[in-house]
């Protein structure tokens, strides 16, 4: 059944009809045609569907859209600044080369993102474990680690 | 994937009572990460799925009274991240920094971990080891079940119809005691255990003998069990590496692995050999640590 919710969309409150039995990624891709937020497994192993919740990464294909209600949802548009200038951290994935095929990108960004929310300087160590529900198949992770911990210095700085 | 109608209650009282009206046809969900994804495979088909996640209450980690509990909503990544759980219940945090992935642990509850029943539950073997018991509240009242007596088969549990797990209790920690738990797994994140393997310590007060101990199992039987010709062994030992070597060798003759695509049979027997006294050397490290502090 199609039921009225509303939630924080990427700063800015939502109202939508959505069928209450779909997960939030079909909503964002297919109601709001936000499509970065990608499916990758559709059961929260892969992360290719992160988006931040309430300041907590979760995996979207395998979250009721219902549970969204009065939360604050972000996704990887959601982090464009005002004049659409990248955010440091997509920035970082330019330049270091954090990106090949782009499909875990979204996700992983927005994973690098909740991390550096809640520890704005994390050793290689902790952005591995940061990362570790992400996965990429082309780059073998190093350049995305790097990429993940010079946008954390260049922030800092 | 089967429609349903996602009903959100506020108060137990109302979960109670939307389990009786709908009956078998209802599905209880916690965190999701089992029941959308066994929704998405079609193991199940619920027309009614009924959230816990707006019920009030349920998410407390808290020692009161000797008693720690731990609400059946709390989320494993706030466990991972209590320093209550990290310092004094160490198992419950070797496990939960290591199950799925943050994003999973930001969803994924302690209760639901439990309830899903899977052999491979990473929370199930600290839980044992940690004496847990499991408190169950139903439209008639509430009832206590030792974690021990909570499993019936994979899968399975005691729960009647219309019941919910709560909360999860266990003795409060001592200075003379700790936990560690192991997940033997081929990747770092996102895999189930091929076993795991918790153990409780609690020593002399000169740190050479072990006066109490409990060795619990995942992924050695049909449901996580206790493996107690082990713990007998060590009751009253010395704590020392001869003697964890022979509660890991009592282990292994007590689990009952079975082969599968995650791990052969005598492989997972012979890591419980391995992983008994390491754990167990692990929680004489704890103990002596946590003593100097």
């Amino acid at each position: 059944m199609k039921k009225r919710i509303s939630f924080t969309l990427n700063g800015t409150l939502v109202e939508k009809e959505v069928e209450e039995s779909a997960m939030l990624l079909e909503v964002l891709r297919d109601d709001f045609e936000l499509t970065g937020a990608r499916e990758g497994c559709g059961q929260g192993e892969c992360g290719a569907c992160t988006v931040i919740i309430d300041r907590k990464a979760v995996t979207s294909c395998i979250y009721p859209v219902m549970e969204a209600e009065g939360k604050e949802v972000f996704t990887i548009e959601g982090l464009l600044g005002k004049n659409n200038e990248l955010h440091p951290l997509q920035q970082s994935f330019l330049d270091n080369a954090g990106v090949q095929c782009g499909f875990c990108t979204s996700g992983m960004i927005m994973a690098a993102k909740a991390l550096l929310q809640e520890n704005p300087h994390p050793t290689e160590e902790e952005i591995r474990h940061g990362i570790a529900g992400n996965i990429c198949r082309c780059t073998g992770y190093v350049q995305i680690v790097e990429s993940i911990k010079k946008a954390s210095e260049a922030v800092s700085k | 994937m089967k429609k349903f109608e996602y009903l959100k209650p506020t108060t137990l009282e109302e979960v109670f009572s939307l389990l009786e009206e709908h009956g078998e046809k209802a599905k209880l969900i916690a965190g999701g990460t089992d029941v959308v994804i066994m929704i998405k495979k079609k193991q199940l088909a619920p027309d009614y799925v009924i959230s816990l996640n707006n019920v009030a209450g349920l998410d407390n980690i808290a020692e009161t009274n000797g008693v720690l509990r731990i609400g059946s909503m709390v989320r494993h990544r706030a466990l991972e991240n209590s320093p209550l759980i990290r310092e004094k219940y160490t198992a419950l945090y070797d496990a939960t920094s290591v199950l799925g992935s943050v994003q999973i642990r930001n969803i994924a509850t302690i209760g639901g971990n439990i309830c899903t029943s899977a052999p491979s539950a990473d929370t199930a073997p600290p839980l044992l080891a940690l004496d847990a018991q499991v408190v169950i509240k139903g439209g008639s009242g509430e009832r206590v079940v030792p974690l021990t007596n909570f499993y019936l088969g994979a899968g399975k549990n005691v729960l009647a119809p219309g019941e919910v797990v709560t909360e999860f209790e266990a003795p409060k920690a001592l200075l003379s005691a700790a936990s560690a738990y192991y997940k033997l797994s081929r990747r770092a994140a996102l895999d189930l255990p091929i076993i795991g393997v918790a153990v409780y310590l609690r020593l002399s007060k000169d740190h050479s003998c072990c006066e109490d101990a409990r060795i619990a199992l995942g992924v050695c039987a049909p449901i996580p069990i206790r493996a107690l010709e082990a713990e007998t062994l060590l009751k009253g030992s010395p704590a020392d590496n001869e003697t964890f070597e022979r509660a890991g060798e009592a282990a292994a003759r007590e689990a009952k692995p079975r082969d599968s695509v995650r791990g052969a049979e005598w492989y997972r027997r012979d890591m419980v050999r391995v992983l008994v006294p390491r754990m167990a050397r692990r929680c004489v490290e704890r103990i002596k640590s946590q003593c100097k502090e």
